[in-house]
């Protein structure tokens, strides 16, 4: 039994932000993170494995080679084993491109029955939600999204499945792929005994000529080349003109705001 | 120094821990009762915090004394009287069984307290011996299997929530000074172990400290620790290491009095400009950085030194306690000035780093004591 | 699937909106992308159809027609009448592969989220993730960028015939804006975000014109992986901040007092007929639930009116509501980036500002 939990390295958008000029990412200058949405699948993988203790957790990343970083720290969390896919051939990949590859990383090693895999729901870099499914769909299982809680018995999952106003509850059998939300759990730190073992874990690096035989590894299905969609323009976004500033903040400033606004129709 | 990858994973895991888990909430609630919090002390022993140095053989993580210094700073840099939580076990808890306990001592009671499943505190000070530990009043009497303690321990820190303590009692009065002095173990529910009311502290609020009073307590003599009649110099072994845990802590007080300076230096405005931009603030801010980093450097250097097995360390320990404790009340008093009235009130947190920062010169060892251990290493 | 060649736009025409239905009953982005969906259409000359998928769901495809569907595309069977990613990307692919629609707009919700991303993977074609503006017309992308960025618009270069669609979206926690193409396959589709795309009156003659098609529908048991034991509605109402005509959101200002904080909050929003919001600080802070929270990692809001009440303003935060109608900000610092997008400012302390409000308003 193996839970495969997909991870990746981002920027971390919640701290200063660097634009070049001509309107990408500075990434160089950002201080890296591991998505947090995906901590939460790495948690839901290793609270899953403590009653299945003969579970394999396995994480595994597309990204450069610095991003092995990250996988020594979900190691030390408690992770078993690290994989880690990096190539030139796998650079610009949009979604689509990187799921192929993700997809193809995972059957690489094997998926089983008895499988699951566990992704964040998104990266706070694309937000894109769409990885996960896209993996579920190359690898031909099925996938439950936005998963809030997860009970397994045996190779059946019950998982509640959050919706905007109220959840689903779904059952799905092994091998399946579930995208995990901030609700599901609360993240586990790593331990200094995890931070001082995390190198005897097995960790594993997939290159190119690792994968080039699987049948999802084409040279127009992955990179940049394979990548149906495409940047056209990025910019940054709008700031509005300054509004106007009232003085003081008693009586007096409350009565002119509400003033102004009754003689602007707005309330 | 640069710190090695794991290390400085470890640092990430403390500060991450520390800022998530060291609630304003929970600093407040100590604050204001001024009782232990049990909650975050079990959330630090799920995650190994109380065994950070003590071998994976007893329970702990397994780490060396840099890792430990790295998590009292990180620890206090948020809340200087919760990096005490995790550091006792550490230090002056664990510390005398690992230096000179036997198997069994080790495993029955250094495994719980390195899962922080037990609490065991270091009992040494009394009304009329602190750092003159010759002064030693408490008396051990040999009876058969058992020796009868009496006497009185003085401000012993977590005492009133302890399981155990190690407690120091001269067994042979005919010896002068710091010489016939043993160690035991004592069970805290033991018959004639009591202890007194809680201090009322000026800082360190939510981590009790009191004397423990010992009238004819029967201690088995499977728990004297150590030869009979030399615990002292366990003692001063263990001050060492605790030494550089409390220099930890000043380190890590002053880092959080200098994060909250920079911060509101920047938002504060005077004169229509924040108050950073005035030298007279800015310099204020470069020395406490400078001394900040210079401190950092002697401690984290020392405890790698200490590991190695320098005959230096224990000189260097109380160096780093000295210069540290002292650099940490220069800067808080520094902070305090930064932020000008509301450096004085309760809502910003240079207040109580300031009465936190205050202990550091004081307790396993004064500034003084320590010059005293500098000095006659020099001049012996 | 091998058979289904899709790298020659020029088999592909017209535009697509997945309208999604919960329970029987059609959701309000259904009748958003179909507003903005038949501006794409007429910029193309091409029909607008709605794909309407369900159990017994019929009678619901007219009233798209009110809002701007030319023909409804109508899948019906048992097996779709709860959401199922199996049941609905089968059929979905299918009448794709059939119809070969260019464009094909899902409402960013959380199941237009899940299907989405599967069908599109299946289609071997892209998909740009929750979408807040779509332009076909290169001169609208054009007088767009001009309002939005400060890109020399007029110094490049141009091909004014580019007719395919041009999907932009916030990334980087909406640091950046990227406009996405897909010009190797189709059809093109996008998730577009709940609550950005302005909704078009209701017209009865276009709901009466509308051309209802019943489509066949080939699915067992077998073609589901999965299976939906309930469908629970939250008696807890998720907070209706998307549709709000007023918001009042706290931050972390409320920090020195909470409940009274949060009070002062609830009374003003209900003065005001509006609903409480917060910043992900509060939210974080676990002093209020996560649905109430505004900005990149919660709800988008453009409500008539947005009072910001001790939030900071943080971009993640400005990202969820700048686009409001007017925004109000009380915070006690004169710096605090709120202030840059907002119209009237206050500062100074919410706890003595609210209450001046509310006298205002006439409440004690």
């Amino acid at each position: 039994m193996k839970y495969f939990v997909c991870v990746k390295q981002v920027p971390d958008t919640s701290g200063k932000v660097a634009v070049k000029a001509d309107g990408t990412m500075d990434r160089a200058s950002m201080a890296t993170i591991i998505n947090p949405d995906d901590l939460n699948a790495v948690e839901a993988a290793l609270t899953l494995k403590e009653a299945n203790p003969e579970a394999k957790v396995i994480v595994i990343t597309m990204g450069p080679p610095p991003a092995v970083s990250m996988l020594r720290e979900l190691l030390a969390m408690g992770a078993d084993e690290a994989v880690l896919i990096s190539g030139r051939e796998f650079g610009g990949s949009d979604t689509f491109a990187t799921s192929q590859i993700v997809a193809a990383g995972i059957h690489h090693i094997g998926l089983e029955s008895d499988d699951i895999i566990f992704c964040g729901r998104q990266a706070i870099d694309g937000d894109t939600a769409q990885v996960g499914p896209q993996i579920a769909e190359k690898l031909d299982i099925p996938q439950v999204s936005y998963a809030a809680d997860i009970r397994q018995e045996g190779n059946k999952l019950t998982v509640k499945r959050m919706l905007e106003d109220g959840y689903m509850t779904i059952e799905v059998r092994t091998p399946c792929l579930v995208t995990c939300i901030k609700e599901l759990n609360t993240p586990r730190y790593m331990t200094v005994k995890g931070i001082l073992e995390c190198d005897k874990k097995p960790y594993t690096v997939f290159d190119y000529e690792t994968l080039k035989d699987e049948p999802l590894i084409e040279p127009d299905t992955i990179g940049l080349k394979g990548s149906p969609t495409n940047v056209y323009k990025s910019f940054s976004p709008p700031v509005k003109g300054a509004g106007i500033m009232l003085e003081g903040s008693g009586k007096e400033a409350v009565s002119k705001l509400f003033a102004t606004l009754a003689e602007k129709h707005i309330i | 120094m640069i710190l090695s990858e794991k290390h400085q994973m470890m640092q990430k895991l403390f500060r991450q821990f520390a800022e998530t888990e060291f609630t304003d909430e929970l600093l407040d609630r100590l604050e204001e009762t001024g009782e232990f919090d049990w909650d975050i002390h079990n959330k630090m022993a799920k995650y190994g915090m109380m065994g950070v140095k003590i071998p994976v053989e007893y329970g702990g993580q397994g780490g060396d004394s840099l890792a430990y210094a790295l998590m009292v700073e990180e620890f206090a840099r948020v809340s200087p009287v919760l990096s005490i939580y995790a550091n006792t076990s550490n230090s002056l808890g664990a510390g005398p069984l690992l230096y000179c306990g036997n198997e069994e001592q080790k495993q029955k009671y250094v495994v719980p307290v390195a899962k922080g499943e037990k609490i065991l505190v270091f009992g040494l000070t009394e009304p009329g011996a602190g750092s003159d530990a010759g002064g030693t009043l408490t008396t051990a009497v040999q009876d058969g299997d058992y020796f009868v303690l009496n006497g009185r321990k003085t401000f012993i820190s977590g005492a009133p929530f302890a399981d155990y303590a190690v407690i120091y009692a001269k067994t042979d009065p005919t010896q002068k000074g710091s010489k016939g002095i043993s160690m035991f173990i004592v069970d805290m529910k033991l018959p004639g172990v009591s202890c007194g009311k809680p201090e009322a502290k000026m800082g360190i609020k939510g981590y009790p400290t009191s004397d423990i009073i010992l009238d004819d307590v029967r201690v088995h003599k499977s728990d004297l620790l150590g030869p009979l009649h030399k615990g002292f110099a366990t003692a001063m072994k263990t001050l060492d290491g605790g030494r550089l845990g409390m220099a930890a802590q000043a380190l890590g007080i002053a880092q959080g009095c200098l994060d909250e300076s920079v911060k509101y230096a920047k938002e504060r405005k005077q004169f229509g400009k924040p108050i950073a931009s005035f030298q007279a603030i800015s310099f204020m801010l470069a020395d406490m950085a400078t001394e900040i980093e210079a401190a950092r450097q002697l401690i984290y250097s020392t405890a790698v030194r200490k590991d190695a097995g320098d005959p230096e360390s224990s000189r260097l320990c109380a160096m780093c306690k000295l210069f540290a404790a002292e650099m940490c009340n220069r800067v808080a008093y520094k902070a305090v000035q930064i932020h000008g009235g509301y450096g004085y009130i309760k809502e910003y947190k240079v207040e109580r780093f300031y009465r936190d920062a205050r202990i550091t010169s004081i307790y396993e060892g004064t500034s003084q004591v320590q010059q005293m251990v500098i000095s006659g290493n020099l001049l012996k | 699937m091998s058979a289904f060649v899709n790298t020659d736009p020029k088999d592909f025409h017209g535009v697509w909106v997945f309208c999604e239905q919960r329970g029987g009953e059609l959701m309000t982005t259904d009748f958003e992308l179909l507003s903005e969906g038949r501006k794409l259409a007429d910029d193309l000359g091409v029909e607008l159809c709605g794909l309407l998928l369900g159990d017994n769901v019929e009678p619901l495809a007219r009233q798209l027609g009110g809002y701007g569907a030319d023909r409804v595309y109508v899948c019906q069977h048992p097996l779709l009448k709860d959401y199922t990613t199996d049941a609905y990307s089968k059929v979905v692919c299918d009448i794709v592969m059939e119809k070969k629609p260019e464009i094909v707009l899902i409402g960013a919700t959380n199941i237009g989220r899940d299907l989405g991303p599967r069908c599109a993977a299946r289609l071997h074609t892209g998909l740009t993730a929750d979408c807040t503006h779509l332009d076909v017309d290169v001169a609208k992308y054009k007088e767009f960028l001009k309002t939005t960025s400060t890109l020399d618009v007029e110094g490049m270069k141009w091909d004014m015939e580019d007719k395919g669609l041009k999907m932009t979206r916030p990334a980087f926690g909406g640091h950046l804006m990227a406009t996405i193409i897909c010009p190797r396959f189709r059809p093109q589709m996008s998730t577009v975000r709940p609550g950005v795309m302005k909704c078009a009156p209701y017209d009865e003659a276009k709901a009466a014109a509308c051309k209802v098609e019943l489509c066949p529908v080939e699915l067992g048991e077998q073609d589901l992986r999965t299976r939906v034991t309930e469908v629970v509605k939250q008696a807890k109402a998720a907070v209706a901040l998307s549709g709000a005509e007023v918001v009042v959101s706290v931050g972390f200002g409320i920090s020195k007092d909470v409940k009274p904080g949060l009070e002062l909050a609830e009374q003003l929003a209900a003065a005001l007929g509006g609903v409480v919001g917060s910043s992900r600080a509060c939210v974080d802070a676990g002093w209020i639930s996560a649905d109430h929270q505004v900005g990149q990692t919660g709800k988008t809001v453009r409500p008539r009116i947005y009072i910001a009440l001790g939030i900071s303003g943080a971009i993640q935060h400005k990202a969820g509501m700048q686009d409001s109608e007017c925004i109000i900000a009380v915070n006690t610092n004169a710096d605090a980036p709120i202030f840059e997008v907002a119209d009237y400012g206050i500062c100074g302390d919410l706890f003595q500002v609210v209450p001046l409000m509310l006298e205002e308003l006439g409440v004690k």
